[in-house]
């Protein structure tokens, strides 16, 4: 036990200033109080339907699947909860593929979209489906016009992701969701960045399928929603299989807590979106006028007028990349998307902007969220100007 | 009113108080293993010995652990994902493993619950194509351990596979991945003190798995989706725990031991199934002919007794167990429930039990005169 706790004190908080709310958000103490009780008094079985312990969690399950419906304007009954973002997109993606195959065998996607989603697209292709990659437009928003061009009513599904990971572009959802019902092809929208962060709902916007993850909005990790609707019906084959829960849609014991957690996570999100989107709008803004003031050769990547309060993405101009995330080492902040961090490869959605890769690898996302302070705002000011301009003057590192 | 009693274990165990302290740390840090940072870093280094912790559990490397969202996920991964089209699966799996194979060839129990393994031998022999076989460590609803070694023994001599659910055998009895030489070992948190949401599965070496969810290539490319850092965590220390404790297997076995001892003088007409086998020491299931189990498991939820009529999955309706059915009791399953107890367990439970169905007991036999009470 001793050796337990020594390691788990090791891995302790580091002294930095956290801004990657893209990557993962913090859970938020509101909820991590809602989930407490469900791990440790009420923790029955939500599919033991036969005691006590088991009602009291159906029915907290089932509150909870009514506030994640709440915060998109869908049905209770239209949520599917899942272990996370990744499972609710394959889960879409590769679900509608194959059950649509024989009539409709074509899938369009943005090469900017999250890798989970172009990897489940990948794996169509190799299950023999077409899969259409729209290139974006340098300012990473969708081409409405080059999208009408390629889906047609042999279109099953039509995945494009309603803020990018990366550079937070908001993409045009209700136009997007308005082409595909006049086209019959379902619409499915990686709403995990965006859900509780912008205001979504899926009958207004036309969505037949929506992803949502815990973890990306103050809520717990290993838990995520998918959206699917009922009326006119989306059909879907399941993932995996076994005991039939959600609709039998997706099998397996539900983690009561963490559904809870999600739902609470979620009617937080409701309540506060409209301040806290001001809040770090704000925030963002004395980021960004800041730095583009001081420093020369600061280039935005994205739109920035429709955009994620949370996200700036910046590349920095004469720049070693590789240097960079190091000369910043009182920040947390992200080179690239999380998941694909760990290689050293410049981001492929920055490339698909048009960005030289050079610049892509110089570049930082800056993720910005519920617990960031004006304070650590004025010290990521500070440290982004001191780290560029020691850079810039220790000179171009590779002239060979 | 007195708290209720839980004693339905194998449905889910309540969280480990050491498994909730690790958690409630874990719940207050930010940062995605993917991500570079410290803060990254050090969720990472979390899960590391997580992964450590729940190979020591069962004998295995670390890097053989791909943790999953549970055990279903985990059966369905190592069914649908070892590029075998040919699977053998027993009659008494669970609906993960059935559900997740519908074209498998079903490999017949015996009555006392033990796979057949001649049958499985002949099975074998009778098509060359290489296979699969999953066949369960422990069964869920009788607690009948399975000859898993034979089973391994024949199926690697034709060339086959195995795969193990031993979601309801880790941390009630010794699993030890080496002797068992399965090729693939389902585990699931939330069946022995963990958190639900959380569960692994353990790839033998040689074995390649195709994933079934596509991404950020996290866990090495065979599982994607940002990790579950607190579910890890807790997966981790209850699996410590249970690996130190694994002697409160020997008390529970006394205490269930004792349950049926006092049943069977209760109504002597009562019939307990799996006793043939090896069993898990914490399950007992058991019919009385006449008396429906969801009329007990009423009776008892009303006195404040949580236990469980077949196993807990999908709509709450209580159907027939496939499991009694494949051991030939198919008369008495509608008759049947099971008791499973677990870390929190007490003599006083067990009386709490015993005082509510002899109470109902007592009562039927007023009423109906085929369920006599003993003399």
């Amino acid at each position: 036990m001793t050796k337990q706790r020594d390691r788990r004190q090791s891995a302790k908080a580091p002294k930095q200033i956290y801004l990657d709310y893209q990557a993962t958000t913090p859970t938020d103490p509101r909820v991590v109080e809602a989930m407490t009780p469900f791990f440790v008094e009420h923790f029955g079985n939500p599919h033991s339907v036969q005691h006590g312990f088991g009602s009291y969690a159906i029915a907290a399950v089932e509150r909870a699947r009514a506030q994640v419906a709440e915060l998109i304007g869908a049905e209770a009954r239209e949520i599917v909860f899942t272990s996370g973002a990744t499972e609710s997109n394959n889960l879409a993606i590769k679900g509608a593929a194959r059950f649509h195959k024989a009539r409709r065998p074509h899938l369009v996607t943005l090469a900017t979209e999250h890798k989970c989603v172009l990897e489940s697209c990948r794996r169509m292709e190799r299950e023999g489906l077409e899969v259409t990659y729209l290139p974006v437009r340098d300012n990473g928003l969708v081409d409405m016009a080059r999208l009408a061009e390629v889906v047609t009513e042999r279109t099953a599904l039509v995945s494009i992701m309603a803020v990018n990971n990366e550079i937070g572009v908001i993409q045009p959802i209700a136009e997007i969701g308005a082409l595909c019902r006049e086209r019959g092809a379902y619409f499915h929208t990686d709403a995990a960045q965006a859900a509780g962060k912008i205001p979504l709902d899926v009958q207004a916007m036309s969505i037949d399928l929506l992803s949502i993850s815990g973890h990306k909005l103050y809520g717990p990790m290993g838990i995520g929603a998918l959206y699917v609707r009922r009326r006119p019906r989306v059909r879907l084959e399941p993932l995996f299989d076994g005991g039939g829960q959600e609709r039998g849609l997706r099998s397996g014991t539900l983690p009561a807590p963490l559904c809870v957690g999600l739902g609470k996570a979620c009617e937080i999100a409701r309540e506060e979106m409209a301040a806290e989107a001001a809040r770090l709008t704000r925030l963002r803004e004395r980021l960004r006028e800041a730095l583009v003031s001081r420093l020369p050769g600061v280039r935005i990547n994205g739109a920035l007028r429709a955009r994620l309060p949370g996200n700036l993405n910046l590349s920095f101009e004469d720049v070693d990349g590789e240097d960079l995330i190091d000369a910043m080492s009182g920040l947390a902040v992200s080179s690239g998307s999380a998941c694909t961090s760990a290689s050293v490869e410049p981001s492929y959605v920055l490339r698909a902007l048009g960005l030289p890769a050079e610049l892509a690898a110089a570049s930082v996302r800056v993720g910005i969220g519920r617990f960031t302070t004006d304070a650590e705002i004025e010290a990521a000011i500070e440290q982004i100007t001191a780290a560029v301009s020691r850079l810039r003057a220790a000179g171009p590192r590779a002239a060979e | 009113m007195q708290q209720a009693v839980y004693l339905d274990y194998n449905a889910t165990a309540p969280l480990r108080p050491e498994a909730a302290a690790a958690m409630a740390e874990a719940h207050g840090l930010a940062g995605n293993p993917s991500s570079v940072h410290g803060f990254g870093r050090a969720v990472r280094r979390l899960i590391e010995t997580a992964r450590e912790q729940v190979a020591a559990l069962v004998g295995a490397d670390p890097a053989q652990i791909v943790f999953t969202s549970g055990g279903t996920e985990s059966n369905n991964l190592a069914l649908g994902g070892c590029g075998r089209k040919r699977l053998l699966v027993s009659a008494g799996e669970h609906d993960s493993v059935l559900r997740a194979a519908p074209n498998a060839e079903i490999l017949p129990l015996h009555a006392d619950g033990r796979v057949d393994l001649a049958a499985l031998e002949e099975m074998l022999a009778a098509d060359p194509r290489p296979a699969l076989v999953s066949v369960m460590l422990a069964n869920n609803e009788t607690g009948v351990i399975q000859p898993l070694a034979e089973v391994v023994a024949l199926a690697h001599a034709q060339g086959a596979l195995v795969h193990c659910d031993a979601v309801q055998a880790a941390g009630k009895i010794a699993v030890a991945m080496p002797h068992l030489a399965a090729d693939l070992l389902s585990l699931s948190a939330h069946k022995l003190g963990g958190p639900t949401g959380v569960g692994a599965l353990v790839i033998g070496d040689g074995v390649d798995l195709r994933p079934l969810l596509q991404g950020g290539g996290q866990e090495r490319g065979r599982r994607a989706g940002t990790e579950n850092i607190p579910g890890i965590v807790g997966f981790g220390a209850a699996a410590a725990v249970a690996r130190e404790v694994l002697d409160e297997s020997a008390r529970l076995g006394a205490l269930r031991d004792a349950m049926e001892r006092r049943l069977g003088e209760i109504a002597p007409g009562v019939i307990f199934f799996g006793t043939e086998a090896p069993r898990l020491p914490n399950t007992s299931c058991f019919a009385l002919p006449g008396l429906p189990a969801e009329t007990q498991v009423m009776a008892l939820d009303l006195a404040g007794v949580a236990v469980s009529a077949g196993s807990a999955c999908s709509s709450g309706k209580v159907r027939p167990s496939h499991v009694l059915r494949a051991m030939a009791a198919e008369d008495m399953a509608a008759c049947a429930i099971r008791v499973s107890l677990g870390w929190a367990s007490e003599t006083s439970h067990l009386e709490r039990f015993l005082d509510a169905w002899s109470a109902l007991y007592s009562r039927r036999a007023q009423v109906a005169p085929a369920v006599t009470p003993a003399a």
